[in-house]
């Protein structure tokens, strides 16, 4: 049988080029190949690049954290984190909640794990129910909260992290590991000159609102709020406007709000 | 290798290069090339897709039904640069993610196509895969020189190393924050490509039309 398959191909094969037969069979047989080589490719790469990725997300977390120090190892350095899991409803810890496996990520694709979002200026769709959040403390006492944020760009999701005071309102530093904006005009939200505005900007005003604006041009240092505002990058207005977006959204009511209204509790 | 062979990898170095004289990939020879590493990665990355391109098309030609030529080349050419795509992020992912969409865009790369459309698909493996080879590493000696002017003169680094000590530094070098941009790249391309028409005066194109006095106005 598998004979006469064969010999059915090859008289397909040997039909002239411009006959329809021939290139049906042509195309079939080009989709075939190049699908198995690019998913084979894509399947045994896939356990190297999550490596990849958890290592790159702890060296973002020791750094915006500010913990990285030439002396020290990067898993040294990840041990004085402590990793939590955050119910974003009520802004309460989840006891064992295995956080340091939890990917917020497949929690965001999972209905049983997530919110639809009707308010949604990140333009993230679905919202993970539970985020990780990580803790550096320093004799008991809060250091530093490092909330992982996530939003829409220009032309990508960008995965970030913003690390706070122990006020809960005060930026110390900001981070974008993960993000496909133009090369040399969006991308430039990852660079450290960037994201070096952040440290010490107001990021929660008094009302307890997300009030952190990303400005067109730059900000005149003495003008009234300015440490409510960073500028915005220029000829990347839509990646700028995603960044203030991503912050109303995850500073807000749906996203760390209650948990970091809560945040005295946590100090004790 | 006979004297053909060399042609066919030689000329496209510097004779008929694809930036230079062809005016192709413009795009990702300005955007790459404002840091070495990432060019040096992106000259690698696009040889490998041409090279990989040129072969499989080559050898495929004689069955490839005419109406359907362009969708197989971009086809096999989108699948080699998934999997160059997902070969950086398995082992190199600093690198990877400073390319970003870059990599993604060597599909629409002109000369990977052009090389396919015009050379592979008309000649036997080895001549196309000395042609592949010869663009790619065209297409690379301008990206790493044009990178390491721009590295040089923007950053006063080399592949991240301090060469020019930086005045902010306490050293003697104000960088010149045009060459980070794109137009500094147009400049550099604009200047090889007169450097190089000075050397080969053969690559000159006639011009297409003469500018004639017809009359002197008033004001002249």
């Amino acid at each position: 049988m598998s004979n006469a398959v064969i010999s059915r191909l090859r008289a397909v094969f040997a039909l002239p080029n411009d006959d329809p037969r021939k290139t049906l069979a042509v195309a079939v047989a080009l989709c075939l190949a190049c699908s198995v080589v690019v998913s084979a490719t894509a399947v045994t790469l896939r356990p190297l690049q999550e490596r990849n990725a958890a290592l790159e997300l702890r060296r973002e977390v020791v750094k915006v954290a500010g913990l990285d120090d030439p002396g020290v190892s990067l898993e040294q350095a990840f041990e004085q984190i402590e990793t939590v899991l955050v119910d974003l409803d009520t802004g309460e810890l989840i006891d064992g909640g295995a956080a340091a496996t939890y990917s917020y990520r497949e929690a965001a694709q999972d209905p049983a794990q997530s919110l639809a979002l009707g308010y949604d200026p990140g333009g993230i769709r679905r919202r993970p129910n539970r985020m990780p959040v990580y803790l550096v403390r320093e004799d008991g006492a809060l250091q530093t909260i490092v909330l992982p944020v996530y939003g829409q760009g220009l032309w990508s999701t960008m995965h970030g992290l913003l690390a706070l005071a122990p006020d809960g309102r005060t930026a110390k530093g900001l981070t974008f590991y993960e993000q496909r904006e133009t090369a040399g005009l969006g991308s430039e939200v990852a660079s450290p000159k960037w994201l070096g505005q952040w440290p010490g900007k107001t990021v929660i005003g008094p009302d307890g609102e997300p009030v952190i604006e990303v400005v067109k041009g730059s900000v005149d240092p003495s003008a009234p709020n300015a440490e409510y505002k960073v500028d915005g990058l220029s000829g990347a207005t839509l990646t700028s406007n995603g960044v203030e977006s991503l912050m109303d959204f995850w500073l807000g009511e749906q996203g760390y709000g209650p948990f970091l209204a809560r945040l005295d509790e946590l100090g004790r | 290798m006979n004297g053909t062979d060399t042609k066919l990898l030689v000329e496209p170095i510097v004779d008929n290069n694809p930036i230079t004289l062809q005016i192709l990939g413009i795009c990702s020879a300005l955007a790459v090339t404002t840091k070495l590493g990432p060019a040096i990665t992106m000259s690698i990355a696009l040889t490998a897709v041409i090279v990989g391109a040129s072969v499989i098309i080559s050898l495929i030609r004689e069955h490839m039904p005419s109406s359907i030529r362009i969708i197989i080349q971009m086809t096999i050419i989108a699948s080699l640069v998934i999997v160059v795509d997902q070969v950086l992020q398995a082992f190199a992912y600093e690198l990877s993610k400073q390319l970003s969409v870059f990599v993604g865009l060597i599909i629409t790369n002109c000369i990977v196509l052009g090389r396919a459309e015009a050379f592979a698909s008309k000649n036997p493996p080895w001549p196309s895969f000395l042609d592949a080879l010869g663009h790619g590493l065209g297409y690379s000696a301008i990206l790493i020189t044009v990178a390491a002017i721009r590295e040089l003169l923007g950053s006063g680094t080399l592949l991240g190393v301090q060469v020019l000590p930086l005045l902010e530094d306490g050293g003697w070098y104000e960088p010149n924050g045009l060459m980070l941009l794109a137009p500094g790249a147009f400049f550099i391309i604009g200047l090889m490509i007169w450097a190089i028409r000075t050397w080969r005066p053969q690559q000159i194109e006639k011009p297409e039309y003469r500018i004639h006095i017809v009359h002197r106005t008033e004001a002249g």
